[in-house]
């Protein structure tokens, strides 16, 4: 190599290692959400259950809160800027929610019932100044039973809902307030407002720049002196592309991503880094279509089917970031039950089924099922979905895919099975939040929530699972709506009126120098543990 | 000339309206809803039907069509439904950063094909030429999402030198031309400049050699003109082509860097695109491509008149 060449290396080298950037200060936790922008932090946030895992429960408070301490049980509820609520015995629609003393937003006002009242409004009332209508979009429809509110005083709120609803607790969960103070000193603006947010949460928003990043600092004056953060500072990111989450971990970049793609695991695991994983409330299966003529209207093909996946075979081929479905809900979950109809790998069965139904491998069961190629909680669909293929080709069902975009997979679901853009297809493939029973169970077979109303796809109808929801959202003794949803649960098993197939397990890839973070059983996250060290 | 130039300003209104019309229509034509970005996925088809109302989404498409019309012909490009942010807004930050690395790419690109073209123009047929032509096939077929995804790996995971993401550190996208913002750029524009490099390559090579076949060259060399003066007298005459073909390179590298702008997380036009497509975000959707589409016209514009400039063979009537 001649000297010149020499010198000019050295000092290309030397104008690179200068460009090389430093790690982040101590305490800042730099996070790379999937988000392609960053969460609007006007209180009922945007970008689903990620805006509300970032930004929706860091910066704000609902009067319910989700308990996020423990990553060996399932999520429950717990107080949040509400100490108790009941509903009235004597007339079960009205609910009585008692208002914590001494929590304040981040403006220093105070939050009382009025200010509960004032966000209600914001959601549901359009005569309101506040009323904000992409708010509105996000919360309005989590409570529906919600009829009307008032504050009785300064710390009590009263809600009446349109029936006995006994799940109001959970869908107030997604409920979370915004400071009525600071909307006000900032001229009565939302746009305004998201510019110096202010919420009750352990976080407080210190910058927000749209598309590129929200910067949140402690709130040492949190309420619940346990969840005063360990971190001062939390960065967030929307980082899209999971190549680029893992190239930005592994360059130091960040601190934290999201959902490491599956095949990426490995290198990052080799590089030091921790890999998390917990199962939460999220299931996905096929959902079958019951319109007159859908070959799932026969018992013995749905059980066939949920025998012939091979389960254990397809978490290995996600490297292990999966659980084996057992039903809709995993089996740790208190509305488990005990279902007879196991769903396990039994091909042999599966056939005998499906020969009994007049199916066989030579005379095979011809289907069309709406898959995605991407999407919200769809982990891997096309490999998963293909792996599906060939187990159910094996037992003598052939399935055809129509792959549409996650969108319009979305708009079709909404729509129902009836809707002229299933296109013959007899069942979809979307993934399922099921945080509560209503999510998890009623919405998807209530023959009160077909469409236009709900989101029962596939058009079922069945009296004693209806008399099961009702019990559910009805009956106000929680040991009498535990064992509804149980044998709720136990009857989606049993009459295998899904394909089960996997739960996601939610991974997320930490940099060594992240701990104390406990994985929830949740699509939520508590932040407030977590701690970067040099 | 003047007569020329307002003929095609004129013609930029017919542009517009084709553009703005043709991709209202793919945007509706495209399933899924453009209120699904702020809606939870499991909003009833009736809390839809309202919230279409709120938004003035349940009028007839030519109506919602006219009435954005009339808005964008004040330079109201509306209001993003995912974000609630002004659309013009949103696209003048995002605009700002694509230029900037569209500008850098092009300096990259444009210089590297420069040289490389003429070089191999000059050696045309030899083992140099051969190995430039190469080159530029290489860049020219290379899938630049793909090459973009190798520097990383190289660059900033395995040698850790230069920034895998973002246009700025923090994941700022306020650009500002300082050190720390210079090594965000250097992978996004390597990585987009290879395709232009290649194209202006072969352009280059094309245009020298067939210049330096003509007879006023071997004139100019018989009249003992040095090499210097000659290669003045070949840029002169390659260099209103070489322009036109820059242009439109300049021009694809403004919209066409969806795919480099989202491996690189660079909040640019490409980046802001590829939100708007996937969140159903028509009003954002709608404005970028206006934009885009009108900054192409402009850049063609310029380009024309540059040339004239350059080569007064080229007449404009």
């Amino acid at each position: 190599m001649s000297r010149h060449v020499r010198v000019a290396a050295a000092l290309l080298g030397g104008a690179v290692v200068a460009f090389a950037s430093p790690s982040g200060a101590q305490g800042t936790l730099r996070i790379a959400m999937t988000a392609a922008d960053i969460p609007v932090p006007n209180g009922q946030t945007d970008q689903g259950a990620e805006g509300m895992r970032f930004i929706g429960y860091t910066v704000f408070d609902a009067l319910v809160n989700w308990d996020l301490s423990s990553a060996d049980k399932p999520a429950g509820l717990a107080p949040g800027l509400a100490t108790e609520w009941k509903s009235d015995p004597k007339d079960r629609m009205k609910w009585t929610f008692r208002i914590r003393d001494g929590a304040r937003f981040h403006d220093g006002s105070t939050f009382t019932a009025q200010a509960a009242v004032w966000n209600l409004d914001k959601i549901l009332n359009t005569a309101s100044p506040q009323y904000d209508a992409r708010q509105a979009a996000q919360g309005r429809g989590r409570i529906p039973t919600v009829r009307s509110y008032r504050a009785v005083d300064d710390r009590t709120l009263e809600i009446v809902t349109s029936e006995p609803d006994a799940l109001l607790p959970y869908q107030i969960t997604f409920i979370v307030m915004s400071s009525p103070a600071q909307w006000e000193k900032v001229g009565r603006s939302w746009e305004k407002f998201v510019q110096s947010p202010s919420g009750t949460g352990p976080w407080k928003v210190e910058r927000y720049v749209p598309r590129e990043r929200a910067e949140l600092v402690r709130n040492p004056d949190y309420w619940d002196g346990k969840r005063v953060p360990k971190a001062d500072r939390m960065v967030l990111l929307p980082v899209p592309e999971g190549g680029s989450r893992v190239a930005a971990l592994l360059s130091g970049q960040v601190d934290w991503i999201e959902a490491p793609p599956t095949d990426a695991i490995a290198q990052l695991r080799a590089k030091g880094n921790q890999i998390t994983a917990n199962v939460y409330p999220h299931v996905w299966p096929w959902h079958f279509s019951r319109v007159e003529g859908s070959p799932w209207n026969d018992i013995r093909v749905r059980k066939a089917a949920n025998l012939a996946v091979d389960r254990a075979g397809m978490k290995k081929l996600l490297g292990g970031m999966m659980l084996e479905a057992k039903g809709m809900v995993p089996p740790n979950s208190p509305w488990f039950g005990k279902p007879a109809f196991e769903l396990k790998y039994d091909p042999a069965e599966a056939r005998r089924l499906l020969k009994e139904a007049g199916y066989s491998k030579e005379k095979p069961l011809v289907l069309k099922t709406i898959i995605s190629a991407s999407g919200s909680g769809q982990m891997q669909p096309m490999l998963m979905n293909e792996f599906i293929q060939q187990n159910l080709a094996d037992v003598g069902i052939k399935v055809e895919f129509d792959v549409v975009e996650w969108n319009a997979l979305v708009a079709n679901w909404r729509a129902g099975a009836k809707d002229p853009t299933t296109r013959g297809a007899t069942a979809t493939n979307s993934s399922y939040f099921a945080q509560d029973p209503f999510t998890a169970l009623i919405r998807h077979l209530d023959s009160q929530l077909v469409a236009p109303r709900g989101t029962n796809w596939g058009y079922y109808s069945d009296p004693e699972l209806d008399t099961l929801f009702k019990v559910a959202r009805y009956n106000f003794d929680p040991d009498v709506q535990l064992r509804a949803i149980q044998k709720a649960h136990e009857r989606f098993v049993n009459e295998a009126l899904f394909l089960y197939v996997a739960h996601d397990v939610g991974p997320r890839a930490l940099a060594p120098r992240v701990k104390g973070f406990v994985q929830a059983q949740s699509w939520y996250q508590d932040f407030s543990p977590v701690a970067v060290t040099k | 000339m003047l007569t020329y130039l307002l003929k095609r300003l004129g013609l930029v209104v017919p542009i517009a309206l084709a553009v703005s019309a043709v991709c209202f229509s793919l945007v509706y034509l495209a399933p899924g809803d453009p209120l699904s970005a702020i809606v939870p996925s499991d909003a009833s088809v009736e809390l839809i039907d309202q919230l279409k109302k709120e938004y003035g989404l349940d009028k007839p498409i030519p109506v919602q069509y006219a009435l954005w019309l009339g808005r964008a012909t004040v330079g109201d490009l509306g209001t993003s439904i995912a974000t609630g942010r002004p659309v013009a807004s949103e696209i003048g930050k995002a605009i700002g950063n694509t230029l900037v690395l569209a500008f850098a790419a092009c300096l990259v690109g444009f210089t590297l094909g420069a040289v490389f073209g003429t070089i191999a123009g000059y050696f045309n047929g030899s083992w140099v030429d051969k190995t430039v032509s190469a080159i530029s096939v290489a860049g020219v077929s290379v899938p630049h999402y793909w090459l973009g995804m190798v520097l990383v790996i190289v660059f900033s995971v395995i040698l850790g030198w230069l920034p895998a993401m973002g246009a700025g550190p923090g994941g700022s996208g306020e650009w500002r031309w300082d050190a720390e913002h210079l090594k965000h750029i250097i992978l996004p524009a390597i990585t987009l400049s290879v395709i232009p490099t290649g194209i202006i390559t072969r352009t280059v090579r094309a245009l020298v050699a067939d210049v330096l076949s003509k007879e006023f060259v071997t004139a100019l060399v018989a009249k003992g003109l040095s090499q210097g003066a000659v290669f003045f007298h070949v840029v002169k005459n390659i260099a209103p082509t070489a322009l036109a073909v820059m242009g439109v390179q300049l021009g694809y590298l403004m919209g066409g860097s969806i795919l480099v702008e989202t491996v690189f997380s660079w909040p640019g036009t490409g980046f802001l695109l590829n939100t708007a497509i996937f969140q159903r975000d028509i009003p954002l959707l709608q404005g970028t491509i206006l934009v885009l589409a009108m900054f192409f016209v402009a850049l063609n514009l310029l380009v024309d008149i540059v040339q004239t400039g350059l080569d007064p063979r080229i007449r404009r009537a």
